[in-house]
């Protein structure tokens, strides 16, 4: 391949997987509304329709009742709404601040590995990413905590009490749970790379080393020190400290409005796609379809497809149990936070640590 | 009142209930369970809610089961209409007609929603039962002007309410038949 | 009855329900009750009709101070008190007349029931469609059905059924079933109106109010019935259906129909006049007027009407209008023609302003035909006004021929014209032609389309004011209804005028004016427009005497014998 069709097949990729992760931000809004109306005995988005589609028989009527077309009328309504700068903000940093908080939650994808496709011919298993570098895990850490800046530049930037607090509130979570996020990931990492092989912190090598067992089913610990602190990354209930309505009246994006607004809010969903993306890679077996069934698809674009399919599946179900939990669980106060943070979970997961370190050592010793 | 006071022992956490994951499972299945309930929702412009009797709606006027407008342009309404929503121009009505003998009508009838609170007043002062608050709750229009209800638009919420007084027919026939002057 | 030194009759004691109360001789129960603040009901009687007693709801209880037959001597109780031969049987109220020592019972059991008799008889026939009577609201029948009824009906046969909507008259319309047989509108046309048309005919429950056959109630007092009657049973055809008393604001006012200057009251409501009824007054029109003053209000929203400053025909602003106005009278050799139709403070201005600018007031007098009760041949309401305020030393003249001839032989050039058409009172279109011509009028006429200044004027029910009246009876009057949109007061146009003239502020307002005009006329000194009680103030009329006002006899006013 000469470097310029290897430069467009990659835009070409990455413009694929932006629009699929942020259709999937986009759904996961929607279903956010509809699963808080279901568990609630509401009903939810049924009114949006379009023209055409909505004229269908039967179909039509069936997706305006769930709500399908409604992330398209909010996306309008976003970009259509009269955007107001509130006169005491400071201009400039207001304005960069809802792209500060886009641009990690986009970059942190090209890390992300989706699927594999098998060469029928030679049957070389070459992964489906778009960026399969050895640091993987490392990047991902390093980017997606770069979010937190646009949240505490907004906050910052607006000039207001509440939105300050919602600021300060983020990104003393965001330190307080990376701590226990990167604890809880090392014991995956040293066993998915034993003595001698060259994973590195590649996500394809953790996948890969969990096609007869799922990380989740034999190092709970970990995932569930991961999966908590992944909530309190992404700001989510029950630690939407930085947003929380009851105290904050909106927090950090009190004073923004309109597409501004909108960037934060696909920003934060964004986030949890990819939250929920990185959690199944790491603990629930990435495209291997079954915990002990590593990756049945026939080789060739099929299986390729397959494979994704199954990756995207389990994502989406990751991101219903986030909402699950949303509609569940009351608020933590933000001593409880802190407290769940530094007095629980890092020594937890800072035990977890030795343990495994522990049980890799005898094992090296007698199986050395 | 120390002595009074009761100390209730609090049982202490088991190590389960101290992670508090039992208890976040317990609450996923509640809301699982609520997932796939029946939904409450009453999907409104399709589902009308059922109106209960006595309902104060829009006010309406009403014709007898004749068809004879019940209004007699008395203006008690309007008196009594604490916000000034109603506004009648009475006039006399055609003395040859079918409802001569009732004398009075209102040449024009309007009521300004826009001013009207829904008190029922109205309906309770007129002496003809012609003034009734119905079951009309949906207003809805682009202009002040949309709000005010004329007379035709209130004969055509309003109806025939089918009563039994019969009050002015009654005194048609005594006109017809009964101790003529002589 | 006695009278002291004074001539003024004795008060008699007389006790009702107990009360001691003070009343003057010869009236009867029901207006001594209502000294004592106690009311006893009634409909055919009438303070100023005769005593007829057929309607029987005045019933109460009388008696007097026993008296030994032969001695003299009053009977007493045994505790020592006089003692009261109570009349075994109610006495109507309305029939009895009071006398010293004399008792009754308003409010006893047997009262009550002879009234609760009375009013279930009179509702027998009774058609009970108040929702479309236009009596509701004054009614003497829901009054007392509410205050002495007994609230529910015993009677199951059917009513006796009458004619409706009976012609009497062009102004008033008969409804016989509401009729309470009170007669009151029968003694009003013999007694009062001096036509004798109204009668009952047929017997019992079946008498019916009529007319006589092939004639009408017509004459000019045929509304008073209407007034008088205490039921829905006459209605005035005009003011038929229109609109419900209870919405309508009564404003005290004085009828400008004639010099007679009788008091009325304005209903409106929002700005509409809808009826003008008789205010009582013993001093002027007791409680009657004329039908053709009713119809005066309609002049308020005539076609006719001046609406607009105008200056040379064209609309202009009020302020550049009286600039426009004041630059011409000063320049100009002018001359004032004042009005009987203006209120007293305007004549009081417009003296000013003719004193100001040393120039001759001519008034013109408006003269009909007389009835000898309450439409008097003078038909301006303020001629003695005039005089008081030396407008004119003596009765105005019936044209102004003489201001003809200063505008003919040109001493005259301009002119200030307040409530008169010219072209009526002697001046030629040609003449008008001639002269400068500001006007302050509220009616078009031949005279406003030759303005050069048009001030279009307030009309009596508009503003505030006081009118004098043929007995020099200062009657105030009030704004019923205000104005059309941008018109000012008389008084603030003529003012306005009068201050720029001579550069001096000068009061605007009745209220501010009065203040000036008590103490520069000593004929209305120590009068503060503020209280000038409604029925007026006497003035001091003796000045006078010396004019043969054209005045003939009318109800309350006799010509003055001329002296000399």
């Amino acid at each position: 391949m000469e470097l310029w069709q290897e430069i467009l097949l990659k835009t070409g990729f990455a413009l694929g997987v932006i629009s699929v992760v942020m259709g999937i931000a986009a759904y996961s809004v929607l279903a956010e509304r509809k699963v808080s109306s279901w568990i609630q005995g509401r009903v939810g988005p049924n009114r949006t329709t379009l023209p055409i589609i909505g004229a269908i028989p039967f179909i039509g009527p069936f997706l305006t009742r769930l709500g399908l077309f409604q992330p398209m009328a909010d996306g309008l309504k976003f970009l259509f709404k009269e955007e107001p700068v509130p006169g005491h903000v400071n201009k400039l940093y207001y304005n960069l601040a809802p792209v500060v908080a886009m641009v990690p939650a986009l970059t942190t994808m090209v890390i992300l590995p989706f699927g594999q496709i098998k060469d029928s011919a030679t049957g070389v298993v070459t992964p489906l990413i778009l960026a399969n570098v050895d640091v993987g895990v490392l990047f991902l850490f390093a980017v997606s905590s770069l979010g937190v800046y646009g949240i505490v530049l907004g906050a910052w930037a607006s000039n207001n009490k509440y939105s300050f607090m919602g600021g300060i509130r983020s990104s003393a979570q965001m330190i307080s749970y990376e701590l226990t996020l990167g604890l809880a990931v090392l014991p995956v990492l040293m066993w998915a790379n034993p003595p001698g092989s060259e994973g590195g912190l590649s996500l394809v090598n953790v996948v890969n080393a969990q096609g007869t067992l799922w990380t989740a089913i034999w190092q709970p610990i970990s995932a569930l020190l991961f999966l908590v602190a992944i909530f309190a990354e992404t700001n989510r209930a029950p630690f939407d400290m930085p947003e929380s309505e009851t105290d904050l009246v909106g927090g950090f994006h009190t004073e923004y409005g309109a597409f501004k607004f909108g960037m934060f809010f696909v920003a934060e969903y964004a986030h949890i796609v990819i939250g929920s993306a990185v959690f199944v890679l790491l603990f629930l077996g990435g495209w291997h379809i079954f915990p002990g069934v590593a990756d049945p698809w026939p080789a060739g674009y099929i299986g390729a497809v397959l494979s994704t399919a199954t990756f995207l599946g389990k994502t989406c179900c990751l991101i219903f149990f986030f909402i699950w939990i949303r509609w569940t669980l009351p608020r933590f106060r933000y001593d409880q936070v802190m407290h769940l943070g530094w007095v629980i979970l890092l020594p937890i997961a800072i035990a977890n640590l030795i343990l495994n370190i522990a049980i890799i050592a005898v094992w090296d010793k007698f199986n050395g | 009142m120390p002595g009074k006071t009761k100390v209730l022992e609090r049982k202490p956490l088991s190590l389960a209930e101290r992670t508090y994951l039992p208890q976040i499972a317990t609450g996923l299945k509640t809301t699982l369970s609520n997932l796939f309930e029946k939904k409450v929702t009453r999907e409104y412009p399709e589902q009308p809610p059922p109106i209960p009797d006595g309902y104060r709606g829009v006010p309406t006027l009403v014709k007898d089961p004749n068809g004879r407008e019940k209004c007699v342009s008395c203006q008690l309404c309007e008196f009594v209409c604490p916000p000034k929503a109603i506004r009648i121009s009475p006039g006399e009505l055609d003395e040859t007609g079918e409802t001569a003998h009732v004398e009075k009508g209102p040449e024009e009838f309007e009521i300004n929603m826009l001013r009207c609170i829904y008190c029922g007043l109205c309906q309770e002062v007129c002496p003809e039962e012609a003034i009734w608050l119905q079951n009309v709750y949906s207003l809805s229009g682009y202009t002040r002007e949309e709000f005010v209800n004329n007379k035709e638009k209130l004969y055509e919420m309003g109806g025939t309410l089918p009563d039994s007084h019969f009050k002015w027919d009654k005194k048609k026939s005594a006109e017809n038949e009964g101790n003529p002057h002589h | 009855m006695s009278e002291n030194g004074n001539g003024k009759k004795e008060l008699v004691e007389i006790f009702v329900d107990g009360q001691p109360v003070k009343v003057l001789p010869g009236i009867n129960a029901i207006e001594a009750a209502k000294v004592a603040g106690k009311e006893i009901p009634h409909y055919c009687y009438h303070p100023k009709l005769s005593v007829v007693g057929n309607c029987r709801m005045c019933l109460m209880e009388m008696g007097t101070p026993m008296r030994d037959r032969e001695t003299g001597e009053p009977i007493l109780e045994e505790d020592g008190s006089q003692k009261i031969g109570w009349i075994p049987k109610p006495v109507i109220g309305c029939s009895t007349n009071v006398s010293p020592g004399m008792h009754i019972k308003t409010e006893s059991d047997l009262v009550k029931d002879c009234r609760e008799g009375v009013m279930e008889f009179l509702l027998v026939n009774h058609p009970l469609d108040c929702p479309i009577c236009d009596q509701a609201g004054e009614c003497s029948l829901q009054e007392y059905a509410m205050d002495y009824g007994r609230g529910y009906s015993r009677y199951e046969e059917r009513k006796n059924v009458k004619p409706k909507r009976t012609r009497l008259g062009p102004r008033v319309t008969l409804d016989d079933e509401r009729c309470v047989l009170c007669s009151r509108c029968i003694r009003f046309g013999q007694e009062i109106a001096d036509q004798d048309v109204l009668g009952f005919v047929d017997r019992g429950s079946f008498s019916t109010l009529t007319c006589h056959p092939n004639k009408e109630l017509d004459h000019n007092y045929s509304l008073n019935t209407v007034d008088i009657c205490p039921v829905g049973a006459l209605t005035s055809t005009d003011f038929r259906f229109k609109m419900r008393v209870w919405f309508l604001k009564e404003s005290p006012s004085i009828c400008t129909e004639s010099s007679i200057g009788a008091n009325t009251t304005v209903w409106s409501r929002e700005g509409t006049i809808h009826r003008i009824t008789p205010r009582r007054n013993d001093a002027v029109n007791d409680t009657w007027m004329t039908d053709s003053g009713r119809e005066l209000f309609n002049q308020v929203a005539a076609d006719t009407r001046l609406t607009s400053f105008q200056i040379g025909g064209n609309s202009a602003d009020a302020t550049a209008s009286i600039e426009e106005a004041t630059g011409l009278l000063s320049k100009g050799k002018t001359a004032v023609v004042a009005s009987c139709h203006q209120s007293v403070e305007e004549q009081f201005i417009t003296r000013k302003i003719a004193d100001h600018l040393n120039s001759s007031v001519y008034i013109a007098r408006h003269l009909g035909k007389g009835d000898g009760l309450l439409l008097s041949e003078d038909r301006t309401p303020n001629t003695r006004g005039a005089l008081l305020n030396g407008l004119t030393d003596n009765l105005p003249t019936e044209d102004l021929s003489s201001l003809a001839e200063k505008i003919d032989s040109e001493k005259v050039d301009t002119l200030l014209v307040c409530r008169e058409d010219l072209t009526r009172v002697g001046l030629s279109e040609a003449q008008l032609e001639k002269v400068k011509l500001v006007l302050l009028d509220t009616q078009t006429s031949a005279t406003a389309s030759h303005a050069d200044v048009q001030l279009p004027a307030l009309t009596v029910f508009e503003k505030n004011g006081t009118f004098v009246n043929l007995n020099f009876r200062l009657q105030k009057f009030s704004q019923a209804v205000p104005g059309p949109a941008g018109l000012l007061p008389d008084t603030l146009i003529l003012s306005k005028i009068l201050s720029t003239l001579t550069g001096e502020s000068f009061p605007d307002s009745p209220a501010t004016i009065w203040k000036s005009l008590s103490q520069s006329n000593s004929n209305f000194k120590g009068i503060d427009f503020s209280s000038i009680p409604t029925d007026g103030i006497q003035l001091e009329k003796s000045a006078f005497d010396h004019i043969d006002f054209p005045e003939k006899q009318s109800l309350k006013y006799s010509p003055a014998a001329i002296t000399g």
